[in-house]
């Protein structure tokens, strides 16, 4: 079982709130260096990770640093799927138009921008997490 | 089958060490590989020697070490990570100008690509965290 393919499917699944704690700023930081590998990446937001893909975040009160606009540049390090639960959005009284933009640009189709987000349910949600070889949780 | 292993919680706070050791060591055991510890987040605080837990508990560095020196294994601590939570290294520590290092024998830092080679080298990479 060892022989290892030389491209796997990596999915990080981003659970929690962007400036509570430090796993959303330290997932990202594994994502930009994943990118470097030339994985096939997709990234998953539910629970209170949808909180990440808020538009409109100033941490100028908090003294924190504002990561949100890496999420938009990770289309140029082709990071183009963005798994956001339905359920975990309605929960917390969001919809998607509550979500900042990401896109990317399809290479394959004169360099449209297409958007990055995919809205899918938690059966779905599953079925997303069992099609990847490595989920790495954060 | 060849495992990776991630700790992404300190030690006593969590579980978390607790739980990846005991299952590091029932991978060796059942004669399975372990391709790699890797630590993230507060997971860096596992590799400072300066730990002293009192002497009736479990000293889960000195564990990690001794399991480390016994099995030949890789434990690999975060460089990002490890800079925010003073965690460093004899090189680390003279190139920032600190005047001490604290790395545990048998731990050493480096980048989250070793992270992302043991998802690639591993059949399976193994969790253990909040």
């Amino acid at each position: 079982m060892s022989e290892q393919p030389s491209k796997k499917k990596f999915l990080y699944i981003n659970r929690k709130a962007p400036y509570g704690t430090i796993y959303a700023l330290e997932s990202l930081e594994v994502v930009l260096i994943g990118a470097a590998f030339e994985q096939e990446v997709s990234l998953a937001f539910l629970d209170d990770g949808v909180f990440q893909l808020m538009e409109g975040q100033d941490t100028t009160g908090v003294g924190m640093k504002n990561f949100s606009k890496t999420y938009r540049a990770l289309g140029d390090y082709e990071v183009r799927k963005f798994y956001v639960e339905k359920e975990s959005l309605a929960e917390r009284g969001l919809s998607v138009e509550n979500l900042m933009p990401v896109t990317y640009e399809d290479e394959d189709d004169d360099y449209a921008e297409k958007p990055s987000i995919i809205l899918v349910d938690r059966a779905e949600m599953a079925k997303v997490i069992a099609a990847n070889d490595v989920i790495l949780s954060f | 089958m060849r495992f990776g292993i991630v700790v992404n919680e300190g030690p006593y706070t969590h579980q978390a060490s607790d739980s990846a050791y005991q299952f590091a060591k029932a991978v060796l055991a059942r004669g399975h590989e372990i391709f790699r510890v890797f630590f993230y987040h507060d997971g860096v605080n596992n590799g400072t020697r300066y730990t002293v837990p009192p002497q009736d508990d479990r000293n889960l560095q000195k564990l990690w070490s001794e399991l480390a020196e016994t099995h030949k294994l890789d434990l690999v601590v975060c460089i990002a990570a490890a800079q925010r939570r003073g965690i460093l290294d004899a090189n680390e520590a003279k190139r920032q100008g600190k005047d001490g290092d604290n790395i545990a024998p048998g731990f050493r830092i480096s980048g989250l690509g070793q992270l992302i080679e043991a998802g690639i080298q591993s059949d399976r990479l193994v969790t253990f965290g909040d």
